[in-house]
C-alpha cells in the first residue's frame, strides 16, 4: 500500500528521466485544471480591491441567498442523514430478498442529471403538474419557493451518506451487534454504543460531502427555483445572475464563498480520513 | 413459503427498513415516474418528434461527443497522476492528492465561471490559445474543457487503489522473467488496471452527460453548435414546453441507464476474474 | 553456475540486514538458507535475483561480476512466497510470459512457445490446468504453475523464497519431496528461503543457517544437526536441553558462566546413578508418541523441566511412570562459555 520513493529498487524502477516527465505531465495538468481555476476565483473575486469584495457580500440579495443555501443544506444533509443511517442498518445488518435492487434504486439520482432531477419537481408540483391544481387550490406554493429548492437538494444529494454508510456497515459485520444483543444490550443502547462508534468516520466523510454538494448545487435547484432576488436565490444562483449581469466582482466574490466552502470541505475530508487511518477505524468498506 | 428475510437476532428491521422505503418512494421515486408518465402522453410518435428533431438531435450529439473526448482526456491524464500519486514521493503530494476531489467540492457554476473567464480569448490561458487562433469559450471545446474539469476525480479515484493493489511482487516476477519496464507495463499492470480504468471512464462519462452548471457559462450555447441537452431541457421548461422538456429528459434518463448497466457489467466482470 | 558472495553488506538505514557475507555456492547445488524471520536471508535471495541493491561486496556468477546487472538480464529464475501469478492470464500465458518478452531476436514463434509451455506443464504435472486462470488453482498448483514458469526461461540460477511457506502442511510435505526429485532431474543451481528446520533439512544439499544478518552456520543438514557451531545453530535447529553450570557443576567441568547443550535422544535415564556426573531427577510426565517416548523430568532442587526422547525399545526397558526418582546422564554434549566454545564428549 505504501508509494514507492524515488530510490526504488532497480529492476521495477522508471529511470530518472520517465519519473520526473511523469511527475511534471501531472503537475501541469493539475495546475491548468485545478489549481489556476481555483486561483482564479479569488484573483477575480478581489481585482477591484478589498471595499467593493465586502460590498458585494453585505449586498441584502447575497446576504439572503447566502442564508438561504444555509438553510436549505441544514435541513437537506440531516434529512439524509437519517435516511442513509436507516438505509444502511437494513442492508448491512440484515439479509432480506430484494436488497440490491433496493441498493440500485438508492444509486439512482446519481445517475440523473441535476436539470432532471428539477424537472421532475416541476412536473410534479408546477401550474401543469399532478398535484399543481390541488396546491393553488389550497395556496401551498412548492415550486419557485424555499420547499422546492430543498426537495431538489434532498434529490440531488439522496445517495452521498448511504453510499459511504453502506459497504462501511456490510463490512463490519453484524458480530458485535450481535455480541451486544447478546449481553442484554437493547436495540437503541446497542445502535448508539456500537453502531455508531463504529461507524462515526464514515458518517463524518458522507456528511461533509453531502453538504459540500448540498450548499454548491445548480442545475437543479435552478430549475425549480423561479430565481426570485433575495428570495429563492441561493448562493450559486445569485453568482449566476450577477455573472450574466455582467457584475463579475460581485459574481466572483460570492463564488470565492463557495470555493473557500470547497477548499474546507477538503481539508476536512482529508483530515477525517487521516484521522480514521490513525486511529485504525475503517472510513471505507470493502468496495470489491 | 419462502421467508422475506432471514432470521436475525438485531432489532428495528422493519422501523428502518419501512422507512428507507417510505423515503425512497417520496424523494425518488413517485417523483421519477411521474417523469415516465409525462413522456407517455406524448405517445410514441410524438415521443420521436421531439427527440428526432434537429436541434434535439444536435444537442444530444454536442453533448455525448463533449462528455466522450473529456472522458478520454480523463483516462489519459488520469492515469498518470494516479501513478504519480501511487508510486512516487515527492514534495507536496499530499495537497495535489487532496486537491484532486476539488471538483466534487467545488459548486459547479462557480467552477463554470472561473473556466469561462480563464479560457475566454482575453482571459489568462485562453489569449495563448487564441494568438493560435483557437477558441476555447464559447465553442464546443470550451464543454470539453468544464467536463474535463468535472470528470477529473473519477479516473483517479477509481485507479488509484488498484495500481496500489497490484503487489510488487508480481512486478518483480515479470521483471525476473525478462520483462522490460515497458513490458512490465502494458502486459502486467495495465491489464490489472483496465477494468479500474473502464469503471472510472464510464463514471467520469456519465456525470458529464448530465453536467449542466459548469457547461452553461463556457459553452456558448449557440444552438446546432454548442448547446447541450441538459440546457435544452431548461430552454423547453422556461417555455412551458413540459412535454419536449420531458421528453429530452427521458432520452438522457436512458442513455445514463446504459451507461450505469455497463458499469455494473463491468464491475461483475472484474469481480469474476480477478479474486483470489 | 556457481555463485561467489564476498563481503556482503546491506543496510536499511540504521539496520544491518546483512553484515559480511560470504557464501560460496556451488554449480547444480541445491542449498537452504534456514533462520528466524528478519535474519536476512530474504534480502540476501533478492539481491542474488538482482530485486535488490546491496550495500557493499562482490557478487559473481561463474567468477563474474553481475554487480550492474538488473533482475531481467541475470538470468535467474525466482520463485515467490505468495507466488505472484499474473492473474489476468491463464496458466498458459503465465507460464509463456517469459518467453514472449524476450527481444524480437530471441523470440521464438508462437508453435515453439507452445511446444516449451506445455513441456514444462507436463513436468509440473499441470498440463490439463493450461486454460485456467490463477484464482481457479489450489495454493499447490498455483506455486508449481510458479515454478514452471520461472523456469520457462532456462534459468541459470533458481531462486525460491519461501516457497511452501502459504500452503498447509500435508501439501507442504508432497511438494518438498517433489521439488527435491526435480532438482535431481534439472540440476540448476537452487537457493530456496525457509524459516523451516524440517524442511531445509529434508531438501537441502547443504543449508546455510542465518541469524540477525549474520551466518551462523554452513554444512550439510546432519552437519548443522549433529554438529551445531554455535547456541543459535544449536536451538534453532531441533530440540535442545540447557544445562546451566551453576546448577549441574558435576557436567560441565568449568568455573564461571558456561551452559551445556544437549538434545532430548542425547541423554540417558535410569533408575541407578552409573557414576557421578548422573544427576538425580524426579519423573513429571511420560508420554508415548508414536515410536518414541518423550520424558519429562525435574532435577532436584530445580523447577526447569528437562526433556528426554527415548525409542520404544530402550523405554520398555527402563519403565518409567510419573513421580518416580531417577537418574540422567548425557551421551554428548556441548558446553559454551562467553564465546568460547568446548566440545566434550563422554564416554
Amino acid at each position: 500500500m505504501t508509494g514507492h520513493s524515488l530510490q526504488r529498487k532497480i529492476s521495477t524502477h522508471e529511470s530518472f528521466g520517465v519519473t520526473a516527465l511523469l511527475i511534471s505531465i501531472s503537475l501541469l495538468y493539475l495546475l491548468l485544471f485545478l489549481g489556476l481555476p481555483l486561483i482564479a476565483v479569488f484573483v477575480e473575486a478581489f481585482s477591484k480591491g478589498w471595499n467593493l469584495y465586502i460590498a458585494a457580500l453585505k449586498e441584502p440579495d447575497a446576504w439572503s441567498a447566502i442564508k438561504l443555501t444555509f438553510l436549505t443544506a441544514a435541513i437537506a444533509v440531516p434529512a439524509n442523514l437519517v435516511f442513509g443511517v436507516a438505509a444502511a442498518w437494513c442492508i448491512a445488518k440484515f439479509e432480506f430478498k430484494g436488497k440490491s435492487l433496493l441498493i440500485t434504486l438508492i444509486d439512482l439520482p446519481f445517475a440523473v442529471s441535476p436539470v432532471v432531477s428539477g424537472l421532475v419537481y416541476v412536473l410534479l408540483f408546477g401550474a401543469q403538474g399532478w398535484f399543481g391544481h390541488w396546491l393553488q387550490a389550497h395556496d401551498i406554493k412548492l415550486l419557485f419557493a424555499v420547499p422546492g429548492i430543498v426537495l431538489a437538494t434532498i434529490f440531488v444529494t439522496f445517495p452521498f451518506i448511504a453510499r459511504e454508510l453502506i459497504p462501511l456497515m456490510q463490512a463490519q459485520g453484524k458480530e458485535e451487534e450481535e455480541a451486544s444483543v447478546s449481553l442484554g444490550a437493547s436495540g437503541w443502547q446497542t445502535f448508539w454504543l456500537v453502531t455508531i462508534p463504529n461507524i462515526k468516520w464514515g458518517l463524518l466523510y458522507g456528511v461533509i460531502l453531502c453538504n459540500a454538494r448540498a450548499m454548491g448545487e445548480f442545475g437543479a435547484v435552478s430549475v425549480v427555483s423561479g430565481h426570485i432576488r433575495g428570495l429563492t436565490n441561493t448562493m450559486p444562483l445569485h453568482v449566476e445572475i450577477l455573472y450574466n449581469e455582467y457584475n463579475f466582482v460581485a459574481a466572483f466574490a460570492v463564488a470565492s464563498l463557495l470555493a473557500l466552502l470547497a477548499l474546507v470541505t477538503l481539508v476536512v475530508k482529508t483530515l477525517v480520513e487521516l484521522q480514521a487511518k490513525r486511529s485504525g477505524e475503517p472510513l471505507h468498506g470493502e468496495t470489491r | 413459503m419462502s421467508q422475506f428475510r432471514a432470521h436475525s437476532v438485531l432489532p428495528g428491521f422493519n422501523l428502518a427498513l419501512g422507512y428507507t422505503l417510505l423515503y425512497l418512494s417520496l424523494i425518488v421515486l413517485i417523483p421519477l415516474s411521474a417523469l415516465f408518465i409525462k413522456s407517455a402522453t406524448l405517445g410514441l410518435g410524438g415521443y420521436w418528434d421531439v427527440v428526432t428533431d434537429a436541434r434535439v438531435l444536435a444537442s444530444l450529439r454536442v453533448t455525448f461527443f463533449a462528455s466522450f473526448a473529456a472522458a478520454l482526456i480523463n483516462v489519459f491524464f488520469g492515469l498518470i497522476v494516479a501513478w504519480v500519486l501511487v508510486r512516487y514521493t515527492f514534495p507536496g503530494k499530499r495537497v495535489i492528492d487532496a486537491l484532486v476531489d476539488l471538483p466534487f467540492a467545488l459548486p459547479t457554476a462557480v467552477a463554470g465561471i472561473t473556466l469561462a473567464t480563464l479560457y475566454a480569448p482575453n482571459g489568462w490561458p485562453g489569449q495563448y490559445f487564441a494568438a493560435y487562433g483557437i477558441k476555447v469559450a464559447y465553442t464546443p471545446l470550451g464543454i470539453v474543457v468544464a467536463l474535463t474539469f468535472i470528470g477529473l476525480p473519477f479516473v483517479v479515484r477509481t485507479v488509484q487503489p488498484v495500481l496500489a493493489d497490484v503487489e510488487a511482487e508480481v512486478e518483480e516476477a515479470a521483471a525476473s522473467l525478462g520483462a522490460g519496464r515497458l513490458d512490465v507495463f502494458r502486459r502486467v499492470i495495465l491489464p490489472a488496471i483496465f477494468p479500474a480504468l473502464l469503471t472510472g471512464f464510464a463514471l467520469a462519462f456519465a456525470r458529464a452527460i448530465g453536467e449542466y452548471g459548469s457547461v452553461i457559462f463556457i459553452a456558448g450555447n449557440m444552438p446546432y453548435i454548442s448547446e447541450i441537452s441538459p440546457l435544452l431541457i431548461v430552454s423547453k421548461l422556461e417555455q412551458y414546453d413540459y412535454a419536449g422538456a420531458t421528453a429530452i429528459a427521458v432520452a438522457m434518463l436512458l442513455i445514463s441507464f446504459v451507461i450505469l448497466f455497463a458499469i455494473n457489467a463491468l464491475q461483475w466482470w472484474t469481480s469474476r476474474r480477478g479474486t483470489r | 553456475m556457481s555463485i561467489t558472495i564476498e563481503n556482503l553488506n546491506k543496510h536499511f538505514g540504521e539496520y544491518k540486514a546483512l553484515d559480511n557475507i560470504n557464501l560460496e555456492i556451488n554449480s547444480g547445488e541445491l542449498l537452504a538458507l534456514l533462520g528466524p524471520s528478519g535474519c536476512g536471508k530474504t534480502s540476501l535471495l533478492r539481491i542474488i535475483g538482482g530485486l535488490e541493491v546491496a550495500g557493499s561486496g562482490k557478487l559473481l556468477f561463474h567468477g563474474e561480476d553481475v554487480e550492474q546487472r538488473d533482475a531481467r538480464e541475470r538470468n535467474v529464475g525466482f520463485v515467490f512466497q505468495h507466488y505472484a501469478l499474473f492473474r489476468h492470464m491463464s496458466v498458459f500465458e503465465n507460464v509463456a510470459f517469459g518467453l514472449r518478452v524476450k527481444p524480437k531476436k530471441q523470440r521464438h514463434n508462437e508453435a515453439e512457445i507452445k511446444r516449451r509451455v506445455h513441456e514444462l506443464l507436463g513436468l509440473v504435472q499441470l498440463d490439463w490446468l493450461s486454460d485456467r486462470y490463477p484464482s481457479q488453482l489450489s495454493g499447490g498448483q498455483r506455486q508449481r504453475i510458479a515454478l514452471a514458469r520461472a523456469l520457462a526461461v532456462e534459468p541459470k540460477i533458481l531462486l525460491l523464497d519461501e516457497p511452501f511457506g502459504a500452503l498447509d502442511a500435508q501439501v507442504r510435505k508432497e511438494l518438498r519431496r517433489w521439488l527435491r526429485r526435480l532438482h535431481d532431474e534439472l540440476h540448476i543451481t537452487s537457493i530456496f528461503v525457509t524459516h523451516d528446520q524440517e524442511e531445509a533439512l529434508e531438501v537441502a544439499d547443504r543449508v546455510v543457517v542465518m541469524n540477525k544478518g549474520k551466518i551462523e552456520q554452513i554444512g550439510t543438514p546432519d552437519e548443522v544437526y549433529a554438529s551445531p557451531a554455535s547456541p543459535f545453530v544449536y536451538q534453532f535447529i531441533g530440540n535442545v536441553n540447557l544445562f546451566h553450570s551453576r546448577e549441574h557443576a558435576p557436567w560441565t567441568q568449568q568455573k564461571g558462566d558456561a551452559i551445556a547443550y544437549v538434545r532430548p535422544h542425547d541423554i540417558e535415564i535410569s533408575k541407578i546413578a552409573q557414576d557421578n556426573t548422573s544427576l538425580p531427577v524426579e519423573v513429571k510426565l511420560v508420554r508415548a508418541i508414536g515410536s518414541i517416548v518423550r520424558v519429562e523430568v525435574a532435577v532436584d532442587g530445580s523447577s526447569e523441566f528437562i526433556e528426554i526422547e527415548l525409542s520404544r525399545e530402550r523405554f520398555d526397558t527402563v519403565p518409567l511412570v510419573n513421580g518416580d526418582k531417577a537418574y540422567i546422564r548425557p551421551r554428548q554434549y556441548r558446553v559454551f562459555e562467553s564465546g568460547v566454545e568446548n566440545e566434550l564428549s563422554a564416554a
